[in-house]
Parts: structure tokens; sequence; C-alpha cells
């Protein structure tokens, strides 16, 4: 399945922005940020297609996926 | 009287007299200090009825008991008054070194009464005080008044705390600024100050100020920024981006409002992203006093430089008036910072004002400017100068969305609560923060109860931010800590390290106190029913806790959260319950007796 990932803040360094990427059937929002290298307790805030979702979350094909490390504002 | 000065002012701008009064420490810890005594001596000595630009109506400029200690982000001052622009009590906070200085100068707060018959700035040095002429100033930008009362003070350390053009001219919209960039931004302040013909404080304090128990004192602040340095928000996110960090957050979930709440997300919001400022405009980091974090941000284009564009900046003039153009963003952000504008209600009003012409109810000939059309980086730059000055159409803007949108038989377009122009979150998918914003004593505004922190940051642990399930208890609890971080003198950012166990410790061993958690928080509870009193009294009922008709009524029509609206009429009910009102919204009188404010 294809997803596209886009990333945020500090993940962007040494990575990139925003990319198609393919994954095989079944992958889950964990096993995606383990092949970008992210380890699970620095993203904070996933987000796939608008919802926060945990790292055991099933991806399916045309997912937007966000991934942020631990920020805030106001 | 350590924590607290233990003397304060009243300055009385008709008459020209000056008084020094004793605090009365009692009183001072039943309402800690800030928002919550300079509220306690409002409701006291205002009629709720006033007219809020009447020189009947007073302007309160207060620290709290942790401003200028050493705690962490004690920095901090609150300016409460009548307000203008939403008729309920205002009370805006602001950041910089001004807080510490008045307090080093040995004072907790100013009462100003009165009006001047011309333009004055007070002068406070220590034990002198004087009300000085400010003809020379009266008309001014935010930038050149400081620096020229700087230099004709002869005091280089001395802090300036002054409004611009706007509140001289009595724009609805107007703040009171301080250290050229900080602003005690919201509920038009600054027309409260211009309309007694107050230009300028300026303080300078060289008193040193001790806490009540030294060793505990350095113990419990130790420990308060070790959880900030160990907090990845408060070490790492917050002062590598800024708050604009929080562009791609809102509107990756969806909520993040353009052209005027019409979508909930902007699809090239990421050019005006805090990772784009950092990248492209950003100079350096800023730091208020005593402050670990420093998210404020020093950033420049071309000849316009100056501190800012904050996140709701970025959004009011960004998404919201549909403007992906970040470097008019921050010369809109610098003009409000010149003509001393609450950038919030600024850029929301001209967001209101594209609507409005969009739909055609406003005559093209009345547009003496460029036209407003959403997405034009011109007309954001152009129309914030234009209402800076109260010049033809932007004399109208000046006055803000509620009134304009009412003016033009639209009043439903104005976003806003309590006549407040609302915030950077559409809350049709925060359903917690919704429920505060409609609630809030100020009107639309978020930092009376942030709830974002919850439901999409994740702390102090994650909400699912579209159910109902808890949230009324979760905004009391918020709302009321919210009033004890501004009462105390620091920063609402704090929390995202800090839990109310923190705050207590601090007041504790800076103030001399003895107070539980559970005592804390209720004086937070006292003073939000306190504002609540003040604004029943004058005539801003419960029929005020409500959001707009959109929000309410129109789905989200695009984006993550399509298909939702704000679920407001389910909610509040539990949450006048959980805040041991009556059904009808009205603190019952058990309530007020039991936080002795009855
Ligand atoms: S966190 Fe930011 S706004 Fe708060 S005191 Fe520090 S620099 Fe100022």
């Amino acid at each position: 399945m294809v997803v596209e990932v886009r990333l945020f803040a500090s993940f962007r360094e040494g990575r990139f922005k925003e990319k198609e990427l393919e994954l095989p059937e079944g992958s889950s929002l964990g096993d995606l940020l383990a092949q970008l290298e992210i380890a699970q307790k620095d993203a904070k805030i996933t987000i796939v297609n608008g919802s926060a979702v945990s790292a055991e979350h099933k991806l399916s094909d045309h997912d937007v996926i966000a991934i942020f490390p631990p920020i805030a504002g106001g | 009287m350590a924590g607290y000065a233990g003397t304060f002012l009243r300055i009385n701008l008709s008459t020209g007299q000056i008084d020094k009064e004793s605090l009365d420490l009692e009183l001072a810890a039943k309402f800690i200090g800030g928002r919550g005594l300079a509220s306690y001596f409002l409701t006291q000595e205002v009629d709720p009825d006033v007219e809020p630009l009447d020189p009947a109506n007073k302007l309160i400029v207060a620290t709290g008991p942790l401003t200028g200690s050493r705690a962490p982000t004690g920095g901090r001052y609150m300016v409460v008054t009548k307000s203008p622009l939403s008729g309920t009590i205002a009370s805006s906070n602001s950041g910089g070194f001004w807080g510490a200085e008045l307090k080093r100068a040995g004072y907790d707060f100013i009462i100003i009464e009165g009006k001047s018959d011309k333009p004055c700035y007070i002068h406070i040095n220590d034990d002198t005080v004087e009300i000085r002429d400010a003809g020379k100033y009266w008309g001014k930008l935010v930038g050149e008044t400081t620096d020229l009362l700087l230099e004709d003070t002869g005091d280089p350390k001395a802090r300036v705390l002054t409004i611009g053009p706007a509140g001289e001219k009595l724009s609805l919209l107007a703040a009171i600024m301080n250290d050229k960039y900080r602003a005690a931004g919201r509920s038009g302040v600054g027309a409260v100050m211009g309309s007694k013909n107050l230009k300028a404080i300026v303080a300078r304090g060289t008193g040193k100020l001790k806490p009540a128990r030294e060793d505990e004192c350095k113990s419990v602040v130790k420990n308060a920024l070790k959880k900030i340095r160990e907090n990845d928000v408060t070490s790492k996110g917050l002062p590598t981006y800024g708050t604009s960090v929080l562009v791609n957050v809102i509107n990756e979930s969806g909520i993040y409002p353009t052209n005027n709440f019409q979508e909930s997300y902007f699809p090239t919001a990421d050019k005006t992203s805090g990772e784009t400022l950092a990248e492209k405009y950003l100079v350096r980091n800023v730091a208020c006093f005593a402050c670990p974090i420093a998210c404020g941000r020093y950033s420049k284009v071309g000849e316009v430089e100056g501190e800012g564009p904050e996140y709701e900046t970025i959004w009011s003039y960004g998404a919201s008036c549909g403007v992906d153009d970040l470097e008019a963003i921050i010369k809109a952000n610098n003009w409000c910072n010149e003509y001393g504008l609450d950038t919030i209600s600024a850029g929301a009003t001209i967001a209101c004002a594209m609507e409005l012409c969009q739909k055609g109810l406003v005559d093209p000939d009345e547009i003496d400017g460029p036209a407003l059309e959403f997405g034009s980086g011109e007309a954001i730059v152009e129309w914030t100068r234009k209402m800076g000055e109260s010049e033809g159409f932007g004399a109208k803007l000046a006055l803000g969305s509620a009134r304009l949108a009412e003016q033009y038989g639209a009043p439903e377009l104005s976003m806003s609560v309590k006549k407040l122009e609302l915030p950077a979150y559409d809350v049709r998918g925060i359903q917690g923060h919704g429920l505060q914003s409609a609630t809030s004593n100020r009107g639309g505004c978020h930092v009376r109860g942030y709830l974002i922190a919850p439901e999409i940051i994740g702390l102090p642990e994650k909400l699912d931010p579209l159910s109902l399930e808890g949230k009324a208890v979760w905004v009391k609890i918020f709302q009321d800590l919210t009033a004890v971080i501004d009462s105390l003198g620091l920063c609402l950012f704090t929390s995202f390290a800090l839990g109310a166990d923190d705050y207590r410790d601090m007041f504790n061993a800076i103030a001399g106190q003895d107070l539980t958690t559970e005592s804390l928080l209720q004086a937070g509870d006292r003073i939000w029913n306190l504002e609540r009193m003040f604004n029943l009294n004058a005539g801003v009922g419960p029929e005020q806790d409500k959001l707009p008709r959109r929000l309410l009524a129109e789905p989200i029509s695009s984006g993550p959260c399509k298909g939702h609206v704000h679920r407001l009429p389910e909610l509040l009910p539990e949450y006048y319950k959980e805040r041991g009102w009556d059904e009808k919204g009205l603190p019952t009188e058990e309530k007020l007796a039991q936080l002795e404010i009855a």
C-alpha cells in the first residue's frame, strides 16, 4: 500500500517534509515509525487522516499520516 | 511581607492625588494576587454598570506574589478593568520585564482612577511616584514612545508600559504594550487607558525581593526548574520553534479555522508554520523575566523587525484571512505592536470583513483601501495600519467584528463569544475547548482553560477531542488552575511541565503561606465566581455562554473533522452542575458562601 507521510518540527531534520511511501500490507503506525527510525516515545502526536492514533493502529492504502515530536504552543 | 511588596498605589488622574496604601495580607492570600486580587478590588470599587470608557471605570495593573521572584517565568502582570469590547470583566496578562520592575519598586499593583485633562504618564522610581505631561509622546507609535521615554527619563534600565495610537483613539481592540513587544492584548484594555489620557507607565525599582522561607524556596524552585528542563515541550518544542509550531498540529487535526471559520483545514498552512519561521525569518529566541523556556521569537523581514509573530497571530492574519504569505503576517504583526492592537481580534476582524465583502454585504465604494479579499497579504498589512489610525473604513474595523457584522446585518459572521474574537481553534472538533470558550469570563479566549493541552497535545493525558465524557470536570479544573497561575504572576506555559502541587509549593515558600493544593484550587474557584458575579451584575448573563451559530449549527465542511458541530447544549448543564451553580448558570448562595465571597 501507499501512504502519505508528513513529518514536522525536529523530525524533518535529516529526513523529509512530505513523502509517499510504499509499505507492506498490514503495516502498523509502529512499523512505519521503525522504518523512519523514530522512537515511539519521541513521536508524541501521531495523526492519521485527522485523528490521533497510537502505534498499534493498522494503516490503510492512501492514509495521510502526520508525525510530531513533543510540542505545544498557544 | 514576603511574596507581596505590601503596598499598592492609588492614583487619581482627575485630581492628581497619589496615595500609597498598605495591603491586607490576609485578603491578598485569599485572592492570591494578580488577576484574583485585582478582580476583588474592581468588584468592590467599580459599579458593574459603569460605561467602560467613563472616568468612573478603573484600570488596575497588578503583579502576583511570585512576580519578581526566582520562580521560573515570574515576570507577569495582569490588567483588570471593565472591558469596552465585551462589557465583561477584563483581565489581560503580559510577560516581559515590566511587572517585575514594578514589584521591585515596592508595589504590588496600581489602581488608576479618573481621567487626566491632558495626556500624561506615570513615572515610578522606587519611592518617587509622579504624574508627568505626555503631550510629546501622544500620537507616537509604541517603539518610538518607549525609546523617547527611556531617553527622557535618563534611565536605560527603566521599563516602559505604553499604549499606541490605537489606545489613544479608543479602538476597542487596543492593547497595552510593555517592553515594546509584549502585550496585555485582549478585551480592549488599551482603550480604557487611552480614555484616561494615560499614555504610559515607566517603572524603575531597585528593591530586593526576599522569599519568606529561603531554603524551602531554593529547593522548590530547583525542583520546578528541573521539571521544566526535563519536559520535552518546555525544554525542546517551545524553545526551538516557539508557539507557532502548533500551526501544523492544529491544521493536521482538521481544526484550523480558515477563511473566517468557513473551512477548518488550510492546505498551505506549512508556509506560515513555526518551522518555516525558524528557517527563514528567525533572528533569535527571546525570553521574558526569569524564564528558562524562551518561547519568544525575534524575526526580521526587510526593514521590519521585532518580536513575534506568535501562533495565534499567524492564524488570525494567516488561515483566518486565507493568507499564506508569512512576510505579510510578520508586517501586520509589526503594525499591531506599533499601534498597540490585539493581534487576535485585529486579524479576526479583518477576516470577518472579508467574509462580509465576499457575501456582498459591504458597498465596495466604502472600501477605501485594498480589496478585502481572502488570501490578500496586501489587505492584512494595510488594513491593520488603517485600523491603528482609525482611518476610513479602518475606524469601523477598530471596533471589532461583533459591532462590524451587526452594522452590516450579519451578526452571525462575527466569530466571537461575548464580542471577543475567538482564537485559532475550530471547537467543532474539540468539545472540551469549545465548552471553555463558551463559558470564559472574558469571552472568546483560549487562555482561561487551555483544553487543547489534553485534547490535542495529550498533556497531562490524552483525551478524545470529540468525546463529551468528563469534559465539564476537566474544564472546571483547568479554569480554576489557570486563575491560580495568572494570579501568582507566572506564565501559563509552565503548566505544560508543572502541576498544581508545584504552584502550591512555590507560593507557600515565597509568600510564607501554608496552603494545601485543595485550598489553592479553591482560590481559583473563588476568583472564577467573583468574575462571574461581576459579569452577571454588568448584565452579561448565562445567555451569553454561547458560541457563534456557525459552530453550533453548520457542520465542518471538509477535512479530517468533516461533519462535526459543537455540542454545547449537551455540555452546559453538566458544567453548571460541576461549578455548583443552579441549572440556569447562576452561582447559588451556598456556593458563594462556601467561597466566602457572598
Ligand atoms: S514561556 Fe514564553 S511567554 Fe512564557 S514567560 Fe517564557 S518567554 Fe515569556
